[in-house]
C-alpha cells in the first residue's frame, strides 16, 4: 500500500520519479553537476548518484548563493530532479524554479514537508508529486 | 502581501518590463516566505555575475534588453572571466565570449564593476544597521556579522531583482527580532596561540557551518582579538559547509557585546562545546590526500586583501618557488592595483607567483587538467575544490603554503595543532 502526504507548495509543479533522500543539506554549486545531474559534493552521502529525473529530498540547501543559478541551468538543460522535497522554506531552490517559470514556463515542483513527513521518506520508492503539494509514494 | 502604490506600479509594468519581471519574482518569493510587505534597501551586491551556462546568461540579457537599471548603489561579485589574463590559461574562447557578455549585461544596468567576492573591503562596504540585499555567501555573512548591516541570504537572480526595484520581502535578517542567536558554541581549552593563528578561523568556520546548518550560532569564549581577514575566513568557511548568514562572537561582533545581547535575552536552543579534538578532526578533513606531491598553491578565497598582500610579501621576499609548483593569488583588479601601488607585488612576482583578478579558480575554467593537487590556506577553496575541480586539496597556513611552494612538496608545521 502506498502512502500519501500533503506538503506545503513552495512552487507548484508536477513530477514523478524514484526518491533520492538524504538528511544532509546540499549546496548545488560545487554539489550538483548541471551538465549531468550528478551529485558531486565528495563529502556528501549522495556523492556520485544521478539526481536527474528523480525526486530529490534534502532538508535544505547550504553554501553558495550560486545554488539557484545551478538549479536553473539544470532545469534548462533537462538534468534537474523531477521534483524537490525539503523540510524548510528553502528560498534558493524555490527561486530557481520561479525563474525557470518566468523564463521558460517550466517550473519544477518544490514542496516543503514537516519534519515527520520528511523522516518518513525512503530512497528508492517511487514518488508522484502533484500540483497541490500532494506526494504519493508507492 | 501588502504592496505599496509604488510596488503595484512596478508590478503592473508601468515602469517598464524589467521592473515588472523583477517585482513579479520578488512578490512570488515574498509570498513563499509569508512576508507581510516589502521594505526598502539602499545597496545591493550581485552574485548573478558568475557565468555558468545559457540560462544565467539568458536571464541577464533578457533584463538588459528590457532596459533594466539598478536604483541603489550596486557592486558586482566575481565574474566568470579574468578579462586581463584569461588568454594565459586554457579558458575556452566560447566560455570567454559568453562570460564577457554576462559581465556587460550587468554593467549595462548601472552596477559598479567591482568584480569581487569581498565587496566589504572596498569603498562600497555598507554601514551598521543598513538594509541591503547582498548575494555571495561569504559577503552576506561578513556584512551581517562583522559590520552589522542587514541582509537576507540572497540567492543569485534575486539579488538583481532587489537592485532593480530597491525592494525586498520584509523577512528574516532584515528584522531585529530574527537576528538573535539560536545555537551557543563554547570554546573549551583552545590555547590562545591556536586562537591567534590564521588557520584556526577557516577550521572553526567549517565546523561552525556543519553544527549550525541554517541557524544563527553564537561563539563564546574567544580570548583572541581576531583580525578582519580572520573573520572573513571564518565566515566564508561557515557559509560553505553550512547556510550561515549571521554569526555572533561575544565581545567581538557588533551585535554581541555580551552573551545576553547576542541572544536578545532569550535562551539558546542548544549548546555545543568545541575542543581541540574536534578542531583537529575538522582540520584533517579539509585535506583530501596524504601525498606530499603538489601542483599549485592558490591563495585568495575570498579575494586577497591589501592586508594579506602585506603579510605575504615579506614571506616570499628573496625566495623563489619550485619550478614544478605554480603559485596563484586570486584578487580583484582594485586590490591588485592598490598592492602594486604599495610596492607589494614586486617581491610576489619575483617569487614566481601569478595573479588572477575579478574571478577565481572555481568560477572560471582556467586550470589545466595537469593541476591535480592544490594547496591553500582558504577553507572555502578547500571545501569546494574536490567537487568543482575534481582535484585533491591540502589545507595549510600561508606560511605552510609558501614553504611547500619553495620545497616543491607539502610541508606543514603541525606544532600548533599538536599542543
Amino acid at each position: 500500500m502506498g502512502n500519501v502526504i500533503r506538503g506545503k507548495v513552495l512552487v507548484a509543479g508536477e513530477g514523478q520519479g524514484q526518491l533520492l533522500v538524504s538528511n544532509e543539506p546540499l549546496s548545488f554549486w560545487g554539489g550538483y553537476d548541471h551538465q549531468t545531474g550528478e551529485i558531486i559534493d565528495r563529502r556528501h552521502p549522495l556523492s556520485g548518484t544521478i539526481a536527474s529525473g528523480r525526486v530529490l529530498a534534502i532538508p535544505h540547501t547550504v553554501g553558495s548563493s550560486t545554488t539557484t543559478a545551478v538549479l536553473l541551468e539544470s532545469i534548462r538543460a533537462g538534468t534537474a530532479p523531477a521534483a524537490i522535497l525539503v523540510n524548510d522554506t528553502d528560498s534558493f531552490l524555490a527561486l530557481a524554479s520561479i525563474v525557470a517559470d518566468e523564463l521558460y514556463g517550466r517550473p519544477i515542483a518544490v514542496i516543503s514537508l514537516t519534519q515527520n513527513q520528511f523522516a518518513s521518506l525512503r530512497s528508492g520508492a517511487v514518488a508522484k508529486v502533484a500540483a497541490d503539494g500532494t506526494v504519493a509514494i508507492e | 502581501m501588502d504592496l505599496s502604490a509604488h510596488d503595484r506600479a512596478l508590478l503592473s509594468g508601468e515602469l517598464g518590463p524589467a521592473a515588472k519581471t523583477a517585482m513579479s519574482i520578488l512578490v512570488r518569493m515574498g509570498e513563499i516566505q509569508n512576508a507581510p510587505s516589502l521594505l526598502d534597501i539602499s545597496q545591493a551586491h550581485i552574485d548573478s555575475t558568475i557565468y555558468m551556462g545559457e540560462a544565467g546568461l539568458e536571464f541577464a540579457e533578457r533584463l538588459a534588453s528590457y532596459g533594466a537599471k539598478v536604483v541603489v548603489p550596486t557592486s558586482l561579485n566575481v565574474s566568470g572571466l579574468d578579462e586581463c589574463h584569461w588568454r594565459e590559461w586554457p579558458v575556452p574562447e566560447d566560455w570567454a565570449n559568453k562570460a564577457q557578455r554576462q559581465m556587460r549585461a550587468y554593467q549595462s544596468m548601472g552596477c559598479v564593476p567591482t568584480w569581487t567576492c569581498a565587496p566589504y573591503q572596498t569603498s562600497m562596504a555598507p554601514k551598521f544597521g543598513q538594509q541591503i540585499a547582498w548575494g555571495e555567501s561569504n559577503a552576506i555573512v561578513f556584512a551581517n556579522s562583522v559590520i552589522g548591516a542587514r541582509t537576507e541570504r540572497y540567492p543569485d537572480l534575486l539579488d538583481i531583482c532587489a537592485a532593480i526595484t530597491g525592494r525586498v520581502p520584509a523577512v528574516g535578517l532584515h528584522l531585529t527580532e530574527n537576528r538573535a542567536g539560536q545555537l551557543l558554541i563554547r570554546l573549551n581549552n583552545v590555547p590562545l596561540a591556536v586562537q591567534q593563528d590564521d588557520s584556526f578561523y577557516p577550521v572553526l568556520g567549517i565546523l561552525l557551518g556543519r553544527l549550525a546548518g541554517n541557524r544563527i550560532p553564537v561563539i563564546d569564549g574567544l580570548e583572541a582579538r581576531p583580525k578582519e581577514d580572520q573573520l572573513k575566513a571564518l565566515g566564508a568557511a561557515a557559509a560553505s559547509s553550512g547556510a550561515v548568514a549571521l554569526f555572533h562572537i561575544v565581545g567581538v561582533t557588533p551585535e554581541a557585546p555580551i552573551l545576553n545581547d547576542a541572544f536578545q535575552g532569550r535562551s539558546p536552543h542548544e549548546t555545543h562545546t568545541i575542543d581541540m579534538d574536534e578542531l583537529r578532526r575538522t582540520r584533517r578533513e579539509l585535506t583530501t590526500t596524504p601525498e606530499a606531491q603538489l601542483d599549485m598553491v592558490v591563495l585568495g578565497s575570498p579575494h586577497f586583501s591589501l592586508a594579506e598582500f602585506r603579510e605575504l610579501a615579506p614571506l616570499v621576499s628573496g625566495k623563489c618557488r619550485h619550478r614544478d609548483v605554480q603559485f596563484l593569488i586570486t584578487t580583484s583588479r582594485i586590490m591588485s592595483a592598490q598592492a602594486r601601488e604599495a610596492g607589494l607585488l614586486k617581491p610576489i612576482e619575483d617569487f614566481g607567483a601569478r595573479l588572477t583578478v575579478d574571478t577565481c579558480i572555481l568560477a572560471t575554467p582556467m586550470l589545466p587538467k595537469s593541476i591535480r593537487v592544490l594547496m591553500t590556506n582558504s577553507g572555502k577553496y578547500a571545501h569546494y575544490t574536490p567537487g568543482l575541480l575534481a582535484a585533491q586539496v591540502v589545507f595549510g597556513t600561508m606560511q605552510d603554503c609558501v614553504r611547500s611552494a619553495v620545497e616543491g612538496r607539502v610541508a606543514r608545521d603541525e606544532s600548533l595543532w599538536e599542543m
